[in-house]
């Protein structure tokens, strides 16, 4: 049987991996090839690694981090943040990214999705959808949290599913950073919105909050505060939720 | 032994070249039909679609030449949409035919509630018949899958490992010299990286 996944979520800036809180409030927490091996040793299921830089430097930087890690660390990895074009992307594959994400994109020209499902088959593409709880509906944002798109989560995910997207990773700025538990009501919408794979992230604080969500049916958690403040590390994790039968990777 | 990995720019084969660079193999990327010579091994890998890269592997000549290698009995290892392409024909793009080296067709998965598609993330691989290249990987061992689109095939003495997902569909199959698996050896950690030394050290003969 499928089993759940456990992500480990790296922001990369100015060559240094990042933490945020609500999406600002950057904070260093290592270095990418070397905190992304330790995460690799520690039985971490896939890697996303994604760029919150502006500008073409930051994502030829991210480019040029790919292209490292695919070479040293044999763990599946999806990288985005800035893919503007199919030429980013095609950039990123070429690095040895296994899937992109797709982000701000998906809003301003979402064939760009369809675009690279075509060439890369629709397993390739991740859509990140970044959302904030306001007067009782989820807004979703673009360019990290700072422009209000208008749209509704139930249209978006129709409209990417619709152009090829592989896998929804969607995300509770709200949440994010403040390990506080992940936003489940989101969880639960998303899921009945998705006939792909979804990945959650955004609040995860204990392995509690894990075990909550997958029991809800997500296919994967990502998270960030989870393994960069504490103890915690995705082996520990997965001994936690190997308690309540959670199936888990077996090698 | 050189092996050789079929490029033809649909992207990741820098996770192979790591892998089997790290394992301690000589590699040769081949993107001319002329290269094939060099190489007692080839890895067909597989990111990308079906009809695109057959475009691309008939343009170059390596279609051919591919199919010349498998005739001599040379190993062929196909990887996720590289398994697939080794199939008669593929819909992903429109009909389009394969290399036919074993034969089969490609097909979508359907909607089945209420399993997700595509087909990604850790699953287990389950051995329907011995062969070299599962040599030493323990039974139950997951591999990293991650496709929307599996290999139906026409000879079930053709399949040597199956995958639970919404259906049995074939995870590892092979005929003769070539083989096929749908799951990224390169990205399976250990069991991968064994089936991947397995293949170098087979001569493909079975």
């Amino acid at each position: 049987m499928l089993k759940k996944r456990i992500i480990p979520l790296e922001l990369l800036k100015n060559d240094r991996l990042v933490k945020s809180c609500n999406f600002s409030e950057h904070r260093d927490v290592g270095h990418p090839i070397k905190s992304s091996k330790v995460y690799s040793d520690q039985d971490a299921d896939e890697l996303i690694l994604l760029n919150i830089g502006d500008g073409d430097l930051e994502f030829d930087n991210l480019v040029r981090v790919v292209g490292k890690l695919a070479f040293e660390c044999f763990v599946p990895l999806s990288a985005g943040g800035g893919i503007r074009k199919f030429g980013d992307a095609e950039k990123l594959f070429e690095a040895g990214a296994d899937r992109v994400v797709l982000n701000s994109a998906c809003y301003s020209t979402p064939l760009l999705i369809k675009e690279i499902a075509d060439e890369y088959g629709g397993q390739s593409v991740v859509v990140g959808i970044d959302v904030k709880f306001t007067n009782g509906r989820y807004l979703l944002y673009s360019n990290s949290g700072v422009i209000e798109t208008g749209l509704t989560l139930d249209d978006h995910i129709k409209t990417v599913i619709n152009l090829g997207a592989g896998e929804i990773l969607i995300q509770s700025i709200d949440r994010d950073g403040m390990m506080q538990g992940l936003d489940l009501i989101l969880l639960t919408q998303v899921l009945s919105f998705s006939s792909i794979p979804v990945i959650i992230a955004g609040g995860t604080g204990s392995f509690m909050d894990l075990k909550s969500a997958f029991d809800l049916g997500v296919d994967a958690v990502a998270c960030g505060s989870l393994f960069n403040f504490g103890d915690n590390n995705p082996l520990r994790a997965k001994s936690f939720l190997k308690n309540y039968g959670i199936p888990l990777k077996i090698l | 032994m050189t092996i050789g990995i079929i490029d033809v720019g649909l992207g990741n084969i820098g996770s192979l070249s790591g892998a089997l660079y790290s394992q301690g193999w000589d590699i040769e990327l081949i993107d001319s039909p002329e290269k094939i010579k060099q190489v007692t091994h080839l890895i067909l890998p597989g990111v990308g679609s079906f009809s695109v890269a057959m475009e691309r592997l008939e343009r170059s000549g390596l279609s051919k030449a591919i199919k010349f290698f498998a005739q001599d009995g040379m190993p062929i290892l196909g990887i996720c949409l590289g398994m697939q392409l080794l199939a008669d024909k593929g819909v992903e793009g429109g009909l389009c035919a394969g290399l036919g080296l074993i034969h089969g067709d490609i097909r979508p998965f359907g909607v089945v509630q209420p399993f997700r598609f595509p087909h990604v993330g850790w699953n287990v691989m389950n051995k329907q018949a011995s062969h070299p290249v599962l040599s030493g990987i323990k039974a139950g061992a997951d591999f990293y899958f991650v496709h929307g689109y599996h290999f139906t095939v026409r000879d079930k003495s053709d399949i040597v490992g199956l995958t639970d997902y919404s259906l049995n569909f074939a995870s590892v199959i092979a005929n003769r010299n070539v083989l096929g698996v749908q799951f990224h050896p390169e990205k399976s950690q250990k069991n991968g990286l064994r089936l991947l030394d397995n293949f170098c050290n087979w001569s493909g003969g079975c």
